[in-house]
């Protein structure tokens, strides 16, 4: 294996976070009942045509200026034509050789060494509904009929292809999710994998080290979790290296990520092999957005007569420079920002600043009066464990920011231990109590009683004369097994630096 | 009284619409009894020319009603009210069934009006009916269409051109005053050169396409087929103007047409392109294109040759163009959603052949595969790409025209109105049909025709260009025209006219 040099370039839809859909005025938004959020226009009936939205665009240039991505100062729309039920017009609106935009590059790390990856173009174009096909295998072979839902159909996509330029499937998941990272953070998409609203297609290839011609790639579709490119590419990069170190030959094909049996499988070439015969979409206008750097902000507003985010040709003053202006820090800047600002470590500030909403959560804690790097290893400890274990994302957790401030101070109040701590964040995040009730209710008030402690001592020591006399004897351990004992008869409430001390005083007294 | 009755059921239904109109503010006419001479009309000559797909009768009675009643309340009822009016049955209607001629809708009921047809609802439209035509638009003599063909009221053994020509042939033989047709290569102006009508196609993008069924979106254009020119201009100004739902309507101020009917034409320099004036033109055609240059001239315009050297490469980059767009624009005929799916298919692509092999007639599968073709990789270059570029010159050569004409004139078809069957097994024959109209589709810019005289008992027309917007200049120049010409002569439902 060591003899080939892995080649991979990616290729990534995510869904705008726009509220309408890219050409009509139908709800965007994630699932409703079937066929419930369309119109004549995202139904492809007869004789409707397409208006742009404008805000698509404007979230789109949001991430090409994230990129370093070259706006182009003309793109067009092109139609790519193929026949399939979920398409309601038989061609999407996509971009082709005209794109949005192109070059730029994405820095990630990968354990701590910098390492860049080229942009090849960023594109816009619209989502197709959803098929369910009534068969045993869910595909449309073979199925008795099938059933179309077009609430998705129209919902505005942007397509982010990158330069073959990532090496290994570690790089290739640090990548993805450093730029979900950035739609995060720039609101330009929810960047969930799971409801589809990001997603990831690869084209992978070996050759000889030092070898500069490309060798023969396969495409791997549905690789539609970070642990599925992951691991899709790593069974590619073995598969291939398995087939060229046998002296075979790699197939050009389009595989298809099967996360169950843990491999790709050829997909069959009729599913894919198509000639999209693409032309300008005639139905739309150039796309012209305004490059120039603006003095003044006279950019002109929608006019009245336009509901939605319609962008009409008469309407083109989307200025990028103002887009630039607007935008909202990015997680390269958040995580340099949370080193500096809250002095954290380099490992914190990485994984705090890892999705949008883990950054928020955590400066939303310290706002609401919790030092910095208690909040980070609550979060980086716990919180990052629960949400580990039930596979869920931050967002989800009905546990707030001002809640996890409140228990914190708890803890630097000294009514609950830090081990008790452990337990009660356990319950909060499970329940959604605040901690002060959990604490009320289940008694575990720490004993900071000193009266209350005096007695329990004296009991101790009367109870383990031998363990006391040790110690007076000089041997220090005898006194670790005497606070175990008063932290037994407390049930671990009592605060352990308390009574060490003032065990030590009783029985040098 | 009756009898004076029965006597005005027979006037109305030839008037123009601005006569209406003025009757009807005058309140010597109600809108119902025009209707009545319309429908009347429709009655008695419905069965021979065959003008409408579907007829809307109850529709138009209850439109007229409300324009009565609205002026019975002395309340403005609207600038179309109580005119009976076609429209072809590519314009979308909301709960009224919309077949582009095809069998592929049938039975397709839109659920929502082309923004034309919002425009005129609001300004009282009566709609007789929707109108007969080439399926998908695609003819240019109306028999390409899945209901039969329409006959010329000129002759009922002729074609009325095409694809709008159930709208001419209802205007012209009395079935309703005015219509709305589409123009993609000439399918308003040919058949109302056919049927000896006025008709225009308008600027690329002044006219709303929202809701026109699309043929080949880059060319489309909705625009008025009437018995004049002031019906025209009158037209023209209700339905011109911005839709924010189609990215190519122009957002432009709208000048009242009626108003620029009038003043002369002196000084106006008239260019005749010479590729528009070679052979294929009958002669009295040439005849009535020269007698009309000549009472150009007589209005003080200086008539003269013009050049524009790349109209000779129009047609086949129309053939490629138009094609290319509409194979994709038809694509969406599939069985799936909506209209006409073949019985009997084991899969999804069988679906998809069976439904379109069935659905489609043979000249729109024929443009379906060609454009289909073009487009494919390989070829793209060398037939869309080269079309493309071809279009770009012919742009540019109506553009140096227009430095040094006000105006460019040719005959609007060749030929008056052929036979039917004629040229139905000689595509080529027929494509030609449209020589002289197609290059003002392709390069955006406004033309009217109007008619110049007869040749054998048969209309000629008169096709007048002019640059991007200038549509109120065209009007003017049809106008003078018009007075000069005064052409009398109308319709009258026989057979042969040519023996």
């Amino acid at each position: 294996m060591s003899e080939y040099e892995v080649v991979i370039g990616l290729e990534i839809h995510a869904e705008l976070k726009t509220a309408s859909k890219m050409f009509c005025g139908c709800d965007a938004s994630f699932g409703g009942e079937p066929n419930s959020k369309t119109c004549p226009v995202c139904l492809g009936l007869p004789g409707v045509l397409p208006v742009l939205n404008r805000k698509a665009v404007e979230l789109a240039i949001r991430l090409a200026v994230a990129l370093d991505s070259r706006i182009a100062p003309n793109s067009i729309f092109h139609r790519k034509n193929y026949f399939y039920p979920d398409m309601p017009k038989n061609f999407q609106i996509s971009q082709y050789d005209l794109p949005l935009a192109v070059g730029g590059h994405l820095d990630i790390d990968v354990q701590g060494e910098p390492f860049r990856v080229g942009i090849t173009r960023v594109h816009m174009e619209e989502d197709t509904g959803k098929s369910l096909h009534a068969s045993e295998s869910g595909r449309i072979r073979g199925a008795e009929y099938s059933l179309e839902d077009f609430n998705r159909a129209g919902v505005p996509l942007v397509e982010i292809v990158s330069e073959p330029d990532i090496r290994t499937a570690e790089q290739a998941r640090i990548f993805m999710q450093e730029l979900r990272s950035i739609l995060q953070h720039l609101e330009v998409s929810d960047g969930k994998m799971e409801e589809g609203s990001l997603r990831c297609d690869g084209n992978i290839s070996l050759r000889p080290k030092g070898e500069s011609e490309m060798g023969v790639k396969t495409e791997v579709k549905n690789m539609n979790s970070f642990r599925a490119l992951y691991g899709a590419l790593q069974y590619e990069i073995e598969r291939q290296g398995d087939i060229i170190s046998s002296g075979g030959r790699v197939v050009q094909e389009t595989r298809h990520w099967d996360a169950d049996g843990n491999a790709t499988t050829p997909m069959r070439t009729k599913e894919y092999a198509f000639d999209y015969r693409y032309f300008p979409e005639p139905d739309l206008v150039p796309l012209e957005p305004d490059l120039t750097v603006k003095v003044d902000a006279d950019i002109k507003a929608p006019s009245a007569n336009m509901t939605f985010e319609t962008l009409s040709p008469t309407i083109t003053a989307i200025n990028v420079e103002e887009i630039r202006n607007g935008m909202s820090e990015l997680p390269a800047e958040r995580r340099w920002r949370f080193s500096k600002e809250y002095g954290l470590p380099e490992y914190d500030a990485n994984l705090l600043t890892s999705s949008k909403a883990m950054g928020d959560f955590f400066e939303n804690t310290v706002r609401a009066g919790a030092p910095a790097k208690a909040v980070s290893n609550w979060m980086m400890g716990e919180l990052s464990a629960y949400l580990n274990n039930m596979n869920v994302e931050i967002e989800s957790i009905t546990t707030s920011p001002q809640q996890l401030a409140q228990m914190i101070q708890l803890v630097d109040n000294a009514v609950i231990s830090g081990k008790i701590a452990k337990s009660v964040i356990e319950e909060m995040l499970k329940t959604g109590k605040d901690a002060e009730e959990i604490v009320k209710e289940q008694g575990i008030t720490q004993i900071s009683d000193q009266e209350e402690l005096e007695r329990l001592i004296a009991e101790v020591i009367k109870e383990n004369p031998e363990s006391a006399d040790d110690y007076r004897g000089g041997k220090e351990k005898a006194l670790g097994f005497l606070v175990g004992q008063v932290m037994r008869k407390t049930g671990g409430r009592a605060n352990p630096q308390l009574v060490n001390e003032m065990l030590k005083r009783s029985l040098e007294a | 009284m009756w009898r004076e009755g029965e006597s005005s059921l027979e006037k109305y239904y030839n008037m123009k619409a601005w006569q209406l109109r003025k009757m009807l503010e005058r309140r010597e006419v109600s809108a119902s009894e025009v209707l009545a001479s319309v429908l009347a009309r429709v009655e008695e000559t419905e069965e021979t020319v065959r003008a409408y797909i579907t007829l809307t009768g109850d529709d138009a009675r209850k439109a007229a009603e409300e324009t009565d009643l609205a002026y019975r309340r002395n309340e403005a009822p609207g600038r179309v009210a109580g005119i009976p009016m076609a429209v072809k049955d590519v314009l979308c209607t909301h709960g009224i069934r919309t077949t582009c001629g095809s069998l592929i809708l049938k039975d397709f009921v839109p659920v929502y009006n082309a923004t034309v047809v919002n425009t005129l609802r609001r300004e009282g439209l009566t709609m007789v009916g929707k109108a007969n035509m080439d399926e998908f638009a695609m003819g240019s003599s109306t028999e390409n269409s899945a209901f039969g063909p329409t006959r010329n009221p000129w002759d009922l053994d002729r074609v009325p051109g095409g694809s709008s020509g159930g709208s001419a042939a209802a205007v012209a033989a009395g079935e309703a005053v005015w219509a709305l047709g589409s123009d993609t290569g000439g399918s308003i102006r040919q058949p109302a050169s056919f049927c000896g009508l006025v008709g225009m196609k308008p600027t690329y993008g002044l006219i709303s396409r929202y809701g026109l069924v699309a043929f080949a979106s880059s060319l489309d254009q909705i625009g008025p087929i009437t018995r004049d020119v002031k019906d025209c201009a009158m037209l023209l100004s209700l339905i011109a103007g911005h839709d924010p739902k189609d990215s190519t309507s122009l957002s432009v101020d709208i000048p009242d047409y009626e108003e620029a009917c009038r003043g002369d034409i002196k000084g106006l320099k008239v260019g005749v392109p010479i590729e528009l004036m070679q052979e294929g033109l009958t002669p009295g055609v040439k005849e009535a294109i020269e007698n009309s240059l000549r009472l150009l001239r007589e209005l003080g315009a200086e008539v003269k040759e013009a050049s524009l050297p790349n109209l000779d490469y129009a047609l086949s980059a129309y053939y490629i163009i138009a094609p290319a767009e509409a194979s994709s624009n038809l694509a969406r005929y599939d069985g799936v959603r909506y209209g006409f799916r073949a019985e009997g298919a084991q899969d999804i692509m069988e679906m998809y052949g069976k439904t379109r092999e069935q659905g489609f007639g043979a000249e729109v599968k024929r443009r379906i595969m060609l454009g289909t073709y073009a487009l494919s990789a390989g070829y793209y270059e060398a037939y869309y790409g080269q079309a493309q570029k071809v279009r770009t010159l012919i742009v540019e050569d109506f553009r140096k025209a227009f430095d040094d004409f006000d105006v460019l004139v040719s005959p609007t078809a060749p030929t008056p109105a052929f036979r039917l069957g004629e040229k139905l097994e000689d595509p080529l024959a027929m494509y030609l049909s449209d020589v002289c109209t197609i290059p003002v589709n392709l390069a955006g810019i406004p033309a009217i025709s109007i008619p110049c005289g007869l040749e054998d008992g048969l209309p000629v027309g008169l096709q007048i260009m002019g640059k991007v917007l200038d549509e109120a200049k065209l009007l003017r120049v049809a106008a003078r025209i018009e007075e000069a010409i005064d052409f009398k002569a109308v319709p009258r439902l026989e057979r042969g006219v040519q023996s």
